[in-house]
């Protein structure tokens, strides 16, 4: 990679952050301040921005470029990623997105609380919230450091460092100046360009094959060595039964992880109605679906243009696999062509990278100062004052996010992502489903539902061979492993629905049915929703 | 209690109607409504009242009519397909057409089962319950405010 694709490469990504402070700079111009307006933009957003807007904030950099990647080096295996990503909104849109609309105001926590004793709910809502927000960012954001490293050919320290502190500063500046208005505006313009840029790059693989898809599933194929078996399941999952296991919990994980993700919860409150929440889902499944189909075609493109080898070559884990051939596309190294897509593709992951951080940050900041701060000290709880620890607290998300993001840069934390998705499942859907569904159950119940998918989550993962005894584990030195899959949601998800269910058959709390009735026609009908 | 007739001239363009005040306002005190007084207490009787109307109850069974075997259906399909998938890949690997074998065609079906259940539920909501939900939206409303409740 020449000099030439890193200045163009620094050239997008400086337009993309100047054009993303000038959004939050407009934005911010006439704000009033209050909670309405910074957590949810004021609720006006039609359904169609709210779609890109959700496009936005779901498809990180680890789909764009990790998943076409997979596919890539393994073939279908990989594919089986992009299948799990998509089948989970169907969750969201049949029993999630409207109720959530309709009963809450910002938050999970919100939903949660309206039929329950607030405090101990909130404080055990926000907790979980915050956790898989606090995952999924550290997450991002070690995985921008290296993308960047790795686009501008220089692998250094320093590059990483300062790629994780400069993130970590931007999307504090997004979120801290301009709430979710500026947030959902960044997220809607990094959704265009990341669509626009697959967009681009799949018809060009088609072109390079006349369209045939046969023909590009033979090369890939004969290119990969693995012949036949490149195009069926197993390559990366079909060792022994512990990796078949892993591979079912990490699928169920992320199937209903999506439904639990803070920052995808909150993005139903930007809109006025739960019928603007249903249209903007069937939006946001329109884009993600398509988005996932091409990137199945980008990860075979690669396959049989690049070649795994050399794909494996340029990084082990796949992830330069879209840039190389972004590169081949517009004509090879060297090339006008090759250059300039070559950069756009960067500038495109960097932006994606930037949305996705901005959005969770924004979600985490909510739980914070809504839940946690909230339930603490009540006492100051007057709107204007909740939006200003909110901005406090981005910037001290952001501070630890950047903190943990500089400690663990050099270890593989692609299992960050799977875990933030196995958390949410395990400790956010259990509790928003029992308290949008069950007539009985109580605070009890709720508590134990969060704690009892949540403890079990992280506990499994510690005890999992990626903390300890194994050479690509955190901490490779020791053996504290008695777990044996990667992902704990196989296990950690039924446990959550348990304790829930566990908690209030043996709590003797009597539950309201005052507030079940209002829960209940309030979730179906919009009554009274804010 | 059956829904009345008393908004229909609100219909025009309902969903961007005036926020609807009440419950959320004041949510941020934490106190459940039940418990605010003369006022939200009958404020909470109209829910109740309202859950238990027929038209409440029928709305409620055509979204749960759809939504539950919705949910079993595309769940069961997804789990089925990533279970054979780890379990059963020679299975997949069945050529179908060209290079084409079950196991992209099962993936690719994913998808389109995915957007046929987005579109069979859109259209559900929108024929079946929209305007149902609605009346009830603005009946629950006006008959809170009648009791002074949440207004």
């Amino acid at each position: 990679m020449t000099v030439d694709h890193r200045t163009s490469a620094l050239l997008l990504f400086s337009t993309f952050v100047a054009v993303t402070l000038g959004i939050t700079t407009w934005v911010s111009r006439h704000r009033h301040g209050s909670a309405e307006e910074f957590y949810a933009g004021g609720r006006l957003f039609s359904p169609m921005e709210n779609g890109f807007a959700i496009a936005g904030d779901y498809m990180s950099a680890a789909s764009f470029l990790g998943i076409s990647g997979l596919i890539a080096l393994v073939g279908y295996d990989g594919m089986l990623y992009s299948v799990g990503f998509l089948v989970a909104w169907l969750l969201v849109l049949f029993l999630v997105a409207e109720l959530v609309r309709n009963c809450g105001r910002f938050t999970l926590a919100d939903v949660v609380a309206a039929r329950m004793r607030e405090r101990p709910v909130r404080i055990a809502a926000g907790t979980s919230s915050v956790t898989v927000s606090v995952l999924y960012l550290v997450a991002q954001m070690v995985g921008a450091g290296s993308l960047v490293a790795l686009l501008l050919g220089g692998t250094g320290e320093a590059v990483r460092a300062w790629t994780v502190i400069g993130v970590g500063v931007l999307m504090v500046i997004y979120v801290s100046l301009g709430g979710m208005r500026a947030t959902t505006w960044i997220q809607i313009v990094k959704a265009v360009l990341l669509l626009g840029g697959t967009i681009a790059l799949t018809v060009l693989v088609l072109l390079r094959f006349h369209g045939d898809i046969d023909r590009l599933l033979r090369t890939a194929a004969e290119r990969s060595g693995h012949g036949e078996a490149f195009l069926a399941p197993g390559l990366a999952y079909g060792g022994d039964w512990t990796a078949r296991f892993d591979f079912i919990s990490l699928g169920l994980a992320l199937v209903l992880g999506t439904a639990g993700l803070p920052h995808i919860l909150s993005r139903f409150y930007t809109v006025p109605t739960a019928r603007a929440a249903r249209r903007s889902v069937v939006w946001a499944i329109g884009l993600i679906g398509g988005f996932y189909l091409m990137t199945i075609v980008l990860g075979f493109g690669a396959a049989a243009l690049i070649g795994p080898d050399a794909v494996r070559a340029s990084d082990a884990s796949g992830n330069t696999a879209v840039p190389l051939l972004a590169l081949d596309l517009g004509g090879g190294a060297g090339s006008t062509g090759g250059t300039i897509l070559f950069a756009i593709v960067a500038a495109v992951a960097f932006a994606t990278i930037l949305a996705v951080v901005a959005g969770i940050t924004l979600a985490s900041s909510a739980s914070v100062a809504h839940d946690l701060y909230a339930s603490l000290r009540r006492r100051s709880g007057e709107p204007r004052s909740e939006v200003a620890v909110a901005r406090v607290a981005a910037v001290g998300i952001g501070l630890l996010a950047i903190v943990l993001g500089l400690l663990v840069r050099d270890l593989n934390v692609a299992f960050l992502v799977g875990l933030a998705f196995a958390v949410a499942a395990s400790a956010n859907l259990p509790v928003l489903l029992y308290s949008l569904f069950w007539r009985g159950f109580t605070t009890r119940g709720a508590v134990w539902a969060v704690y009892g998918g949540l403890v079990p989550a992280v506990v499994l993962v510690l005890l999992s061979p990626v903390v300890s005894g194994s050479p690509a584990s955190l901490f490779p030195g020791v053996d504290f492993q008695l777990f044996p899959l990667q992902n704990p949601g196989l296990v950690s998800i039924p446990l959550g629905f348990l304790a829930g269910w566990l908690g209030t058959v043996t709590s003797t709390e009597v539950p309201d049915e005052a507030r079940h009735a209002e829960a209940e026609v309030r979730s179906l009908t919009g009554a009274g929703a804010v | 209690m059956q829904p009345s007739n008393s908004g229909d001239v609100r219909y025009d363009d309902p969903w961007y109607d005036a926020l609807a005040s009440g419950w959320g306002e004041s949510a941020d005190t934490g106190v459940p409504p039940a418990r605010r007084g003369n006022g939200a207490a009958a404020a909470a009787d109209v829910y109740l009242e309202v859950q238990r109307s027929a038209a409440f109850q029928e709305v409620r069974s055509r979204y749960r009519r759809f939504v539950v075997p919705a949910v079993v259906v595309f769940f069961a399909w997804y789990v089925a397909y990533v279970v054979t998938a780890t379990t059963a890949p020679e299975l997949m690997a069945r050529p179908v057409a060209g290079a084409v074998n079950l196991g992209m065609l099962a993936g690719l079906g994913q998808f389109l089962t995915t957007f046929l259940f987005t579109w069979a539920y859109v259209r559900h909501a929108r024929l079946r319950r929209d305007r149902a939900a609605l009346e009830l939206r603005w009946d629950t409303q006006e008959l809170a405010r009648g009791r002074g409740g949440a207004s």
